[in-house]
């Protein structure tokens, strides 16, 4: 029910992002969506990407240290409020977000939003009741 | 297992007599042929005849490391240079190197304080021992050969670095002894994992590590990642080499061969002398040596010295892990702390690398220590929640066991220096001047 992001620790130095990308690019691996989170001495770089598997093999061989983990990826309407409305349904359940970024596809008119909750089964299940569709990992084969 | 069980296990009173005889034979052999001596004797008016008994010892003013700079490169040799078959030297970081010189006799002396060592640690004649110390100048890589060789122990002289061949030389000859610096021996460890090489692969099963400090953790991890049961070896380039002490499979204390080298402790400050079970600094005076015999040369080496026998049988005296040196103690916000306490501290925390280093530096008035810790995969997360609960568990280790806030920073694995032989740990930026 949910898709597997990888996240890449970076130091904070000169070219460190960009040779993590080299190795992603050489080994001719898509990126789907990104987003950093960083302090002063370094960076978190979350990605979805065409190859997990790939990608992790590609990168810790060029000595990066990287982790798999579940993420929430959801269609919200590219329009006013259309994060709102998701945001209020874990708001009422209290669950706490972690981290959220979205990336709009040319393929669709909605944006998608990757989120990390604090508990992701309890916030799977209530997006299920909502009635909220969860793209899964075939959704965004295409996209 | 001994090497030399008369000896290892004789008794305190006999030892002591050796000891007595020893240290006038040697007292004598300085005055009367190094100048450098028997100045410093007869500045206060002794004579090697006031040697009676061996509490007299503390009579003879200390040699230190800068003696011997002065002496460089050999000022203070007790025979005639013919009499000399081998040099080494320390490697000269702190300033000019000081050199020790061997006769036939002494290279013998010191094969068989290793051989003491290798028997420790349960080597046998048909024993592999994969020497990875540093062949050279350093006293490492030679001491253990010349050990190796006198037991009749097969040694491969691999001596320090090569990692690839390091691994694959332990699964081709399924090297039995593993010789090098700590670590050296972690990294090593690291790189088994890694390379996916399993412990059934090796057949290593016991190693003997020393020339720089280490911690109990740092024995656990070297113990885990290569299988073996590690030995803590100790000794210095100005009294002999590795092998003045090493640690049985007891592992409780380094048995000093003080039938050869006559243990103190004094108190770095007043140069006292310090009963056992006191902590402070070691002095060692050579007994058997005769081409550059030393008489109470202060190592810097913070330890207490222990004369109970030990499990194992023998009645050496032993002393404890150095737990720092008098000079690379520093003294951070006038908190004196041993880069072995931060080391400690960090290696409680699971999933941290062996690799670290200290920083000091002081951009203003104040003090400001940054600890560099390289991230691990079980270290990282991808919350940020999770990786600062991480370096705040850090901080509170290294503040629980030194009483320092210090700085933590977490960098990328590998990028920080690794090294072949003594690992250099603290880089410290203030200016005193």
């Amino acid at each position: 029910m949910s898709v597997k992001q990888i996240s890449i620790f970076v130091e904070n130095k000169e070219g460190r992002i960009k040779k993590a990308i080299d190795t992603l690019s050489k080994e001719n691996i898509n990126i789907r969506a990104l987003s950093i989170a960083d302090t002063t001495k370094y960076g978190i770089l979350r990605l979805i990407v065409s190859d997990n598997e790939k990608a992790i093999k590609a990168l810790e061989k060029d000595g990066f240290i990287v982790k798999e983990n579940d993420v929430i990826l959801l269609e919200v309407p590219d329009k006013p409020n259309g994060l709102n409305s998701t945001l209020a349904i874990f708001d009422e359940k209290g669950i706490n977000l972690e981290y959220l970024y979205a990336f709009v596809s040319s393929k669709s008119d909605a944006a998608i939003v990757v989120m990390r909750l604090e508990n992701m089964e309890k916030a799977i299940t209530t997006l299920n009741e909502n009635n909220v569709k969860i793209l899964e990992t075939k959704d965004i084969k295409d996209l | 297992m001994f090497w030399n069980k008369e000896i290892e296990c004789m008794d305190n009173k006999e030892k002591e007599k050796i000891q007595l005889e020893r240290l006038q034979k040697t007292v004598k052999l300085a005055y009367e042929n190094v100048e450098f001596y028997k100045n410093r004797f007869d500045e206060i008016g002794l004579k090697p005849e006031d040697i009676k008994t061996l509490k007299d010892i503390e009579k003879i003013p200390f040699t230190t490391k800068s003696d011997l700079r002065e002496a460089y490169p050999l000022g203070l040799l007790a025979v005639p240079r013919e009499e000399i078959v081998e040099v080494h030297a320390s490697s000269g970081t702190t300033g000019k190197p000081t050199v020790t010189a061997y006769t036939q006799n002494d290279l013998e002396i010191w094969g068989e304080c290793i051989a003491r060592g290798l028997k420790m640690a349960g080597a046998k004649k048909e024993y592999i021992i994969q020497n990875a110390y540093g062949y050279g100048l350093f006293t490492g890589g030679f001491g253990i050969h010349h050990g190796g060789n006198k037991m009749g122990a097969i040694t491969i002289p691999i001596s320090a670095g090569n990692t690839k061949r390091q691994l694959d030389t332990m699964i081709d000859f399924q090297s039995d002894i593993l010789t090098c610096t700590p670590s050296y021996a972690m990294y090593l460890g690291e790189s088994r994992e890694k390379a996916g090489i399993s412990l059934d692969d090796i057949n290593l099963k016991a190693g003997i590590h020393g020339a720089e400090m280490w911690t109990n953790e740092m024995r656990k991890r070297i113990e885990t990642s290569l299988g073996i049961k590690t030995h803590n070896i100790y000794g210095l380039t100005e009294v002999m080499g590795p092998g003045v002490a090493q640690e049985c499979s007891q592992q409780d204390g380094m048995h000093i061969q003080d039938d050869h080298f006559y243990p103190e402790i004094i108190d770095s400050e007043t140069g006292e002398t310090l009963d056992y079970g006191e902590k402070g600094e070691l002095v060692l005076t050579s007994l058997t040596k005769t081409g550059m015999p030393i008489l109470r040369f202060r190592t810097k080496d913070l330890t207490s010295l222990n004369n109970e026998k030990c499990e194992c049988g023998r009645t050496t005296v032993r002393m404890t892990r150095i737990t720092g040196r008098s000079d690379d103690m520093l003294k951070i916000k006038g908190v004196m702390v041993f880069p072995s306490q931060i080391e400690k501290a960090l290696l409680k925390i699971k999933g941290i690398s062996p690799n670290y280093m200290i920083h000091v530096t002081r951009p203003d008035i104040l003090d400001e220590v940054e600890v560099k810790v390289e991230a691990t995969k079980e270290l990282f997360s991808d919350e940020m929640k999770e990786m600062e609960r991480v370096e705040k568990q850090i901080k509170a280790s290294i503040r629980s066991e030194t009483g320092l806030r210090v700085d933590v920073t977490i960098c990328e694995p590998e990028s920080l220096p690794r090294s072949e032989g003594k690992a250099v740990r603290v880089i410290d930026e203030r200016n005193f001047e």
